[in-house]
């Protein structure tokens, strides 16, 4: 039982240090960002030792090499999500890849005639759902407010799935585009993309796919996932903080508008107006993030390797004996669905009469890492009535025993307030 | 951290729900965990002068904020509004201290307690919630007297 944990954990330095009153760290806390192996440091660490230099500029042996160790990176990470390396857009985070997009969109309007299909105005739907996290959320409500479209959104259903039961209605003629994520970062559900994005292109709708809670976690393939956009960060996939990616579809990327503009990303320049490069540099403007770009590759690496058949599996078995465990605990309500079906290994929880803040502070004094909080998800949390959740997330390397040590320090904490 | 008189105001608030009248009510919120308080506060004359006749509120929030909220609000009704204030200064110091002051049990009585909660910066904001929303309120109702 959770042979890939006790394989691999030697890889993390960080796990093996100890945390408040000397007890050795229990990170389930990956859903916010995980910890790193030692492959991604050194690859880092190699990359400014050996090959440090700004890329796509100078013509000098180190910018040579930087220029290779980023486009072969490039290459990496788009093969891990079964896309060309050109259709593979390095972004700051997750976050910053959505908002390229909203912003591309409402730039679209006055850019000329190949972007027109992309213009956003009155009368258009963009259509998220009421799971998603702030950050694909705020972008298109602020791109609704800027253009005067309208926004709308799946429901959830009672057990934690997306209510579909509209969607005929919610997806039609008026969608522009559709945003969701793949996986709940506070549900742990995993929603039926390809279903959605069918109906979406029946219309001609765009479909932005937010794989910051999946692509880490399952075998991800663009190709299969149906979708026309698909974000992640690389700080929550064993690689650095500071890079995310956005992927598009070739042909998407090639008509739409920049959003961040300045060096890198043109084409030739004068004083009064410029035209601007091909992607992915069109979305790539000043000095890009190289080290972060050459970390990322060997994160991918690295979980390919592991396999993601194999880590799905490992997190599966997680997934199913932390239900297990910390939902039969009386007084403990599962948030999410409680069947492993099309379920991460992100698993919310409230315990009766005790606010998330005070159960994580139990476990924190237990060296017990996990996220309290809304998770930036408010919606979600008014949706199931309640102002917080506890959230255990799980990754690669954490063990079964760690879930009995989480299980151990709810019931503490409900011995310590009194509840039971 | 969670001192036996953090826990008792926890489980039994003072001055709890919301009364009238009131000069001012305000909604503060802590945004990154949800927190909330709803705090009206009731003064009697004018300028620093004036004495908080009443201060009453609803919240959510861990044990930390309402009991915070709870212990803020025995403390302050009755005393003029120059003094509340300065126990208002002398607790943000404290939970700015990062454990490092030590706290003045004549002027933070039961608010004392709190001495720990500083130094998980995490829950600071926690403890705060309540003194700022009354705070807040405070000012809005001088200004309004004005």
């Amino acid at each position: 039982m959770s042979l890939l944990a006790e394989e691999i954990r030697k890889d993390f330095p960080i796990l093996g240090r100890t945390v408040r009153n000397g007890n050795p760290l229990v990170y389930l806390d990956s859903g916010a960002t995980s910890q790193k192996p030692r492959r991604v440091l050194d690859a880092e660490r190699a990359f400014y030792e050996k090959h440090n230099a700004a890329v796509h500029r100078g013509a000098h042996l180190l910018a040579e090499e930087a220029t290779d160790a980023f486009e072969a990176a490039r290459a990496t990470i788009g093969a891990f999500v079964g896309a060309p390396a050109g259709e593979i857009v390095f972004t700051k985070n997750a976050t910053e890849a959505i908002n390229l997009v909203a912003y591309s969109l409402s730039n679209a309007a006055t850019f000329g005639p190949e972007a027109a299909r992309f213009a956003v105005g009155p009368g258009d739907e963009i259509v998220v759902t009421e799971m998603e996290h702030h950050a694909n959320l705020v972008p298109w409500q602020e791109l609704c407010r800027r253009t005067g479209a309208t926004l709308r959104w799946f429901g959830l259903t009672d057990d934690g799935r997306l209510d579909l039961s509209n969607l005929d209605e919610l997806v039609g003629p008026r969608t522009k585009l559709v945003a969701l994520t793949q996986q709940s970062n506070v549900l742990g559900t995993v929603n039926p993309v390809p279903l959605i994005a069918e109906r979406a292109h029946a219309f001609g709708a765009f479909v932005l796919v937010d794989g910051a809670q999946s692509v880490p976690h399952l075998p991800v393939d663009v190709t299969a996932l149906g979708a026309d956009f698909l974000v992640f960060s690389g700080h929550k996939m064993l690689g650095p903080l500071g890079i995310g990616v956005l992927w598009g579809r070739r042909e998407l990327l090639e008509s739409m508008p920049p959003f961040i503009t300045g060096g890198s990303m043109i084409e030739v320049v004068q004083l009064e107006q410029s035209t601007y490069a091909a992607p992915p540099q069109r979305f790539e403007a000043g000095v890009p993030v190289t080290a972060q770009a050459v970390g990322l590759a060997a994160a991918c690496d690295y979980l390919t390797d592991l396999g993601m058949d194999r880590v799905a599996e490992h997190e599966h078995e997680l997934a199913v004996y932390a239900l297990e465990t910390v939902g039969s605990i009386p007084g403990v309500r599962i948030i999410g669905p409680t069947d492993t079906a099309a379920r991460g290994a992100t698993v919310s929880f409230v315990v009766d009469g005790i606010h998330p803040h005070d159960v994580g502070q139990v476990l924190d004094d237990e060296g017990v890492a996990v996220r309290v909080g809304h998770h930036c998800a408010w919606p979600l949390c008014r949706r199931y009535g309640i102002p917080a959740t506890t959230r255990a997330s799980f990754y690669v390397y954490n063990t079964l025993s760690e879930i009995d040590a989480l299980a151990e320090g709810v019931r503490r904490a409900q011995k310590f307030f009194g509840t039971v | 951290m969670y001192q036996e008189i953090i826990l008792d105001h926890y489980r039994n608030p003072q001055h709890r729900g919301l009364r009238e009248p009131f000069g001012a009510e305000v909604h503060h919120v802590n945004p990154t965990c949800g927190d909330e308080i709803t705090l009206r506060v009731a003064l009697e004359g004018a300028g620093d002068d004036a004495v908080v006749k009443d201060v009453s509120y609803e919240n959510q929030g861990c044990s930390i904020s309402q009991a915070s909220a709870s212990v803020m609000s025995e403390l302050i009704i009755g005393r003029s509004v120059k003094d509340a204030m300065r126990v208002g200064e002398e607790f943000l110091a404290l939970m700015q201290s990062r454990g490092e002051l030590e706290p003045d049990e004549d002027i933070l009585e039961d608010a004392v307690a709190f001495a720990g909660v500083s130094r998980y910066p995490a829950r600071v904001k926690c403890a705060l919630l309540g003194w700022m929303a009354w705070k807040d309120a405070t000012a809005q109702t001088l200004e309004k007297a004005s």
